[in-house]
């Protein structure tokens, strides 16, 4: 690890390369370490990257958070209607949050437990239907465990690649990039599209993502530690 | 007219539109007046913040029609999440983006409008109105027929309007009021303030004056209806109520002291409490 990188720190890199290559799109992350990730993409290796201010307007601004108004430079009035243009265009790649996440990229924020009276109420579905068959999306978990990262999710919000499969052309806009967590980065670059450890984070351990992971765990050749790059 | 005159032409069992999204300019005012009504058995249709909490805290609600119910600077909405883990009120979930779809098709009146959102989700599996439809072209497409949310009633709250009905939004977004009010068989508009029609064009530019008295049935004059939301330009979210009211939710007893010092008390002594205690 180079000297003085924090955990939060090898997050954020990570979360700026799930938008290489991603060109002149909406970059949406959503979170602190997110933000500060996507912001770090544009300002280094994705200059034509659009960012949110998470409210109603298109930034040019790198700063992530506690932009005074009268310093923000704003390069498109974006209402939430706007944004609906983005995410059916399909110029958008976000990067949602997971309470759940299985091993083919379904994600689940909605509700744990039996819709009707659920365990524990969450967020509702926002946009991730919408978001995943039309769009790039990735995931953001900031605390990895068997729980999160599981073998089946309470409530499909987000499609993963068994039900893209399943709806064929339909489903052609679809893609889940990558899953960060704070422990390690998972792609889908398999021939199934079933989620792969791509990387560790500096000092952890293969082991303990196993640990932490329920189902089985699928690893890259090239696995690596990764330090900061960017 | 009043908020209680609004409540008047509300009815048992309606489907009542509820306009801002999450905790944002909220016509909180014309909530409040529910609460205090004999109101009961209400469908709510919202982008859905502490509307939906309060109106499923009192009891008012039997189904919540929303993508999500969140107070922003709170993600989760205790309130709401208390009487859906209590089996008190039927969730039907909508992805956010359809949400729109279906009020546009109210608006325009046609039956559905297609879109690819929500194919493969358990939405099909949590949402039993949902249709699919296959593309009558060539292409043959399968997609979601987004049924129209039609509405018995909205409500909705701006921040300037004038006598006629005409209403003016001068924050960063005019959410979908617009579509929420053209959904609704019975349209109520509050303002901050009401201005001559003339005086719209000193508060901002013609961009801003997004909703025609063709869209309202009734106005009411509410200074800071939106409260406890935000209302920009006029005033932020007030996030030390807010944090009160959903503290208000670990306990009936909580619950009850909030009702008392809050709720059980009409709009002018509402307002007049809050400048007093703020």
């Amino acid at each position: 690890m180079s000297e003085g990188a924090r955990r939060a720190d090898v997050c954020a890199v990570a979360v700026a390369e799930c938008f290489r290559g991603d060109g002149e799109i909406l970059a949406n992350p959503i979170g602190t370490i997110p933000m500060v990730g996507g912001r770090l993409a544009r300002a280094s290796f994705e200059p034509d990257l659009c960012m949110t201010d998470g409210e109603a307007t298109l930034v040019a601004n790198h700063e992530a958070f506690d932009l005074a108004p009268a310093t923000k430079v704003v390069e498109y009035w974006n209402p939430y209607r706007s944004m609906f243009d983005w995410v059916w265009s399909g110029r958008r790649h976000i990067m949602m949050g997971a309470t759940q996440v299985d091993r083919y990229g379904n994600q689940n924020i909605a509700a744990i437990g039996d819709w009707a009276r659920p365990k524990a109420m969450l967020l509702g579905y926002r946009g991730a239907p919408g978001n995943t068959v039309n769009d790039t999306t990735s995931y953001w978990v900031p605390n990895h465990s068997p729980q999160v990262v599981c073998a089946a999710v309470d409530t499909v919000c987000g499609i993963g690649y068994d039900r893209a499969g399943a709806l064929g052309e339909s489903a052609r806009f679809h893609e889940i990039r990558r899953v960060v967590t704070n422990l390690c980065v998972f792609d889908f670059e398999t021939p199934d599209h079933r989620m792969r450890l791509r990387s560790v984070h500096p000092g952890v351990s293969v082991e303990e993502v196993r640990d932490k992971t329920e189902p089985e765990l699928a690893v890259a050749d090239s696995l690596h530690e990764v330090a900061p790059q960017v | 007219m009043t908020e209680d005159d609004v409540v008047a032409e509300l009815a048992d069992g309606m489907t009542v539109g509820i306009g801002g999204w999450g905790s944002r300019r909220k016509p909180m005012s014309m909530v409040r007046a529910i609460l205090r009504s004999p109101l009961k058995d209400l469908t709510v249709v919202s982008y859905g913040g502490p509307d939906v909490g309060l109106l499923c805290a009192a009891g008012k609600v039997s189904r919540v029609v929303s993508a999500f119910v969140s107070l922003d600077s709170i993600p989760l909405e205790p309130h709401f999440r208390a009487a859906r883990q209590q089996g008190r009120v039927v969730d039907e979930p909508w992805d956010e983006g359809m949400f729109l779809l279906g009020l546009q098709a109210a608006a325009w009146r046609v039956p559905f409008l297609p879109c690819r959102a929500g194919l493969g989700s358990d939405l099909f599996r949590d949402n039993s109105r949902l249709r699919t439809v296959r593309s009558p072209y060539d292409d043959g497409e399968e997609l979601v027929a987004v049924p129209a949310l039609v509405l018995d009633a909205a409500l909705v709250h701006l921040n300037r309007g004038d006598a006629r009905g005409n209403g003016q939004f001068l924050g960063p977004d005019l959410y979908f009021d617009d579509l929420f009010l053209s959904a609704a068989g019975k349209r109520f508009l509050s303002v901050e303030r009401v201005v001559e029609t003339a005086d719209f064009a000193k508060e901002g530019s013609m961009h801003t004056q997004r909703v025609s008295r063709m869209m309202v049935d009734g106005l009411v004059e509410a200074p800071g209806g939106a409260h406890f939301t935000s209302c920009d330009p006029d005033y932020g979210r007030d996030e030390a109520f807010q944090r009160d009211y959903a503290a208000s939710a670990k306990s009936p007893e909580a619950w009850a002291v909030f009702e008392e010092a809050w709720l059980d008390l009409d709009e002018a002594d509402y307002q007049a409490r809050r400048q007093a205690s703020s």
